[in-house]
């Protein structure tokens, strides 16, 4: 079901929050990606390429047993296992819905 | 048409991001006609395969390894980067890219798209998986998505012959420009780059129709039990045991068979030739000893057959999604739960798989504890000293003491595995976390197709090592066993005179407070070649006529009486880590491209077994 219609636009409301601490099942968008010091050369970038990139829809599908992690995300139409240091890079804000 | 006829066949290249289902259709595109090799320098695999069109044109088809970006993070996607940018001094660039795109997941793989129009390349399209696709509700408008992206589009389905008609039918009738065309200079993108991408694929996947974000897949469901915090584990462990229950219970009939096959031939070969050298090279050094690697053979089919479906079918990553908490605190990766699952078969197919960790940090410390993977070749010589010291009993409630002993074996590699992975990560240089980025593909069955075409190159590979390294090391130290020949008169085994004699003497000085005897020493020297020569050797010291794997049954009582519990538990504990096998460093040693780590690998192997070794015969001689 592809609705045409233009997203609510309720969220923005919403204050971001980073990724790791989004609800498991819950929707949010991408809002910024920052990475510090600490983390590995290129995060950054790959995060981008693997298309955690403003704009674009968040979903948790997964969160491993020990200290809750790592997480599985969905990022777009696609999947991938982060690192809670990763995912601590993505602030994302929740959603309603996802409809694009 | 005489153009195309004189002139070498054009060479298209397949490009697209991990999992899109490029492999998949490479396979059908080229059927059987595939020659897998490396590519120069590295231990990437180069796969190439050729495609004859219905106009009669044949094209050479190159499948480059799977790649997020043009902007390489890993020596795959160093190699695909390379060879499109021209930077490859052995390969010539392609004629022609198709871009193989998974139609489920567009807003991620036209991304790749956008970045390889950049090199200004001819260039096709593949809209891969589209019957998935179709499948989901995702209507994709082929045509448009052309005139968007100004090359031309086909829709393909990579597991089926007449899915891939329309793409054969646009090779043939697209004009394949001749060789002369050079990429445009990359420039690596930026962040900025990306977001423009991205902002654009938004805008064509309005137009054409294009993906759905709000529904929850049945992959979503799958994993909802499968990545689940309780249950995930408990599966995982599930699949694993049925694994190494078929690769040990599965494999032993082909394995008897190989070996009675063996036998037979050896003595077939023993009775028709005039006794002489090159008989004994032939049957003890040749036949027996690549015999005793061949054995293995159907124990490598069933566990690659096993971790071929559950890749193909997307648990692999699931898997190493579960097992990267526990791997991480040892400081290696999820992604390191494949190599080393491989590596209980054998640890050079699984030091070649760490080459899917992206990070070289990560990759050499899961090279370096690979070994420690109790390998298969080491169960003949449990088996031979656990049949011969450990009583057929039953302890706790019905549990045989022969097996627990035996777990208890593969249980120490795996633990000394996590410790030394630990030691690697404290005394890495770098106190940087180590990035997972492991995408999480949709379930799907596996094709049989592509699962036979898997199969059989790794049997290929593995054939191909025996048939060179292997056979090599086993004449050499056949000649070092074998002379200089026993003097006239000599009452000792042969072996006792020849130089693998004379280096087991003085070994056995060495291996004298670990409570090795000079027979055992003298057998260590072949057992480098492969560990379960080992047992071989041990008869031949032992004066056994038998060779190979035979043996073992008269060894048994021999050994019993002969040697004293707390040697045997010793020479127990030092196959636990035992260091030598040449192959596995031979294998390090290119992997690495540096003589540093194997030197390393065989010094802190030969430690640990020599210092487990130690402690267990003290230990056992205290309590004895």
């Amino acid at each position: 079901m592809l609705s045409d219609r233009p997203s609510l636009n309720v969220p923005s409301a919403n204050a971001d929050i980073p990724l790791a601490e989004l609800a498991a099942g819950a929707f949010a968008r991408v809002v910024s990606v920052s990475t510090d010091d600490a983390a590995p050369a290129d995060l950054g970038r790959r995060l981008a390429e693997l298309g955690f990139l403003p704009g674009e829809a968040v979903r948790i599908v997964a969160r491993g047993l020990m200290a809750r992690a790592p997480i599985a995300v969905r990022i777009g139409t696609g999947t991938f296992a982060l690192r809670l240091f990763e995912a601590a890079c993505i602030r994302v804000c929740p959603e309603q819905s996802l409809a694009s | 048409m005489d153009a195309t006829l004189s002139a070498p066949s054009p060479l298209i290249a397949l490009v697209g991001n991990p999992n899109c289902g490029k492999t998949a259709l490479f396979n059908i595109l080229t059927g059987s006609r595939q020659k897998v090799a490396n590519y120069a320098g590295v231990t990437v695999e180069r796969k190439e395969g050729s495609l004859l069109t219905p106009s009669g044109l044949k094209i050479r088809i190159l499948d480059l390894p799977g790649a997020y970006s043009l902007d390489p993070l890993t020596p795959d996607e160093q190699v695909t980067a390379d060879v499109l940018l021209g930077r490859r001094a052995s390969e010539t660039p392609p004629d022609l890219i198709v871009c193989v795109t998974d139609a489920t997941n567009l807003r991620q793989n036209l991304r790749l798209a956008l970045s390889l129009k950049r090199l200004r390349l001819p260039m096709v399209v593949a809209l891969n998986m589209s019957d998935i696709a179709r499948r989901k509700g995702i209507i994709i408008d082929a045509g448009r998505l052309s005139a968007e992206l100004g090359v031309p589009v086909v829709a393909t389905v990579g597991v089926k012959a007449a899915g891939v008609q329309s793409l054969i039918k646009m090779l043939d009738s697209i004009v394949i420009p001749d060789r002369g065309s050079q990429p445009v200079p990359w420039q690596p993108l930026g962040r900025a780059d990306i977001e423009h991408d991205q902002a654009e694929v938004r805008r064509i996947l309005g137009v054409v129709g294009g993906d759905r974000l709000d529904g929850i897949t049945f992959s979503d469901r799958l994993d909802a039990v499968v990545l689940h915090p309780l249950l995930g584990p408990v599966i995982l462990a599930v699949i694993l045991f049925l694994v190494f229950q078929a690769v040990f219970a599965w494999a032993q009939a082909p394995m008897d068979e190989i070996k009675l096959g063996v036998a037979a031939f050896g003595n077939w070969l023993g009775a028709a030739l005039p006794p002489s050298l090159l008989k004994d090279l032939v049957v003890n050094g040749v036949l027996a000893g690549v015999g005793s690697v061949l054995v293995f053979l159907p124990q490598i089919i069933i566990l690659f057959f096993f971790i071929l479906v559950l890749e193909d079918s997307g648990y692999l990553p699931r898997a190493a999604f579960l097992l990267d908490r526990i791997m991480g605190s040892v400081g290696l990766s999820g992604r390191a739960f494949i190599p080393l699952l491989s590596s209980f078969a054998c640890a050079i197919p699984g030091i070649m798989a760490t080459r899917t960790i992206q990070n070289p940090r990560d990759r050499l410390a899961t090279i370096m504890i690979a070994p420690l993977m109790t390998c298969s070749a080491r169960l003949p010589v449990y088996a031979l000293i656990i049949g011969a010291f450990i009583p057929r009993r039953l302890v706790w409630g019905g549990l045989e003491l022969q097996g627990v002993v035996l777990f208890g074996l593969y249980l120490m590699g795996v633990a000394s595995a996590m410790a030394v992975a630990f030691v690697l990560k404290r005394t890495g240089r770098s106190g940087r976390l180590q990035a997972l980025m492991l995408e999480l593909p949709a379930y799907h069955w596996p094709n049989l197709r592509n699962l036979a075409i898997g199969l059989w190159q790794r049997v290929e590979i593995f054939m191909s090592r025996v048939g060179t390294i292997i056979l090599a090391l086993m004449v050499i130290l056949w000649a070092l066993s074998s002379f200089p020949a026993p003097p006239p008169g000599a009452t000792g085994p042969a072996i006792q005179y020849s130089i693998a004699g004379h280096l087991g003497a003085w070994l056995a000085v060495l291996f004298k407070p670990i409570g090795f005897n000079w027979q055992i020493a003298i057998a260590l020297v072949p057992g480098l070649a492969a560990r379960e020569v080992a047992v071989g050797a041990l008869g031949t010291v032992y004066a056994l006529s038998a060779t190979g794997n035979d043996v073992s049954g008269a060894l048994t009582p021999l050994i019993a009486q002969s040697w004293s519990l707390p040697t045997a538990l010793s020479l127990l504990a030092w196959y636990v880590f035992a260091p030598q096998c040449l192959s596995t460093l031979a294998t390090v040693k290119r992997e690495t491209n540096s003589w540093r780590y194997p030197i390393l690998m065989a010094a802190y192997l030969f430690a640990m077994a020599y210092g487990g070794s130690w402690i267990t015969f003290r230990i056992a001689t205290a309590l004895s």
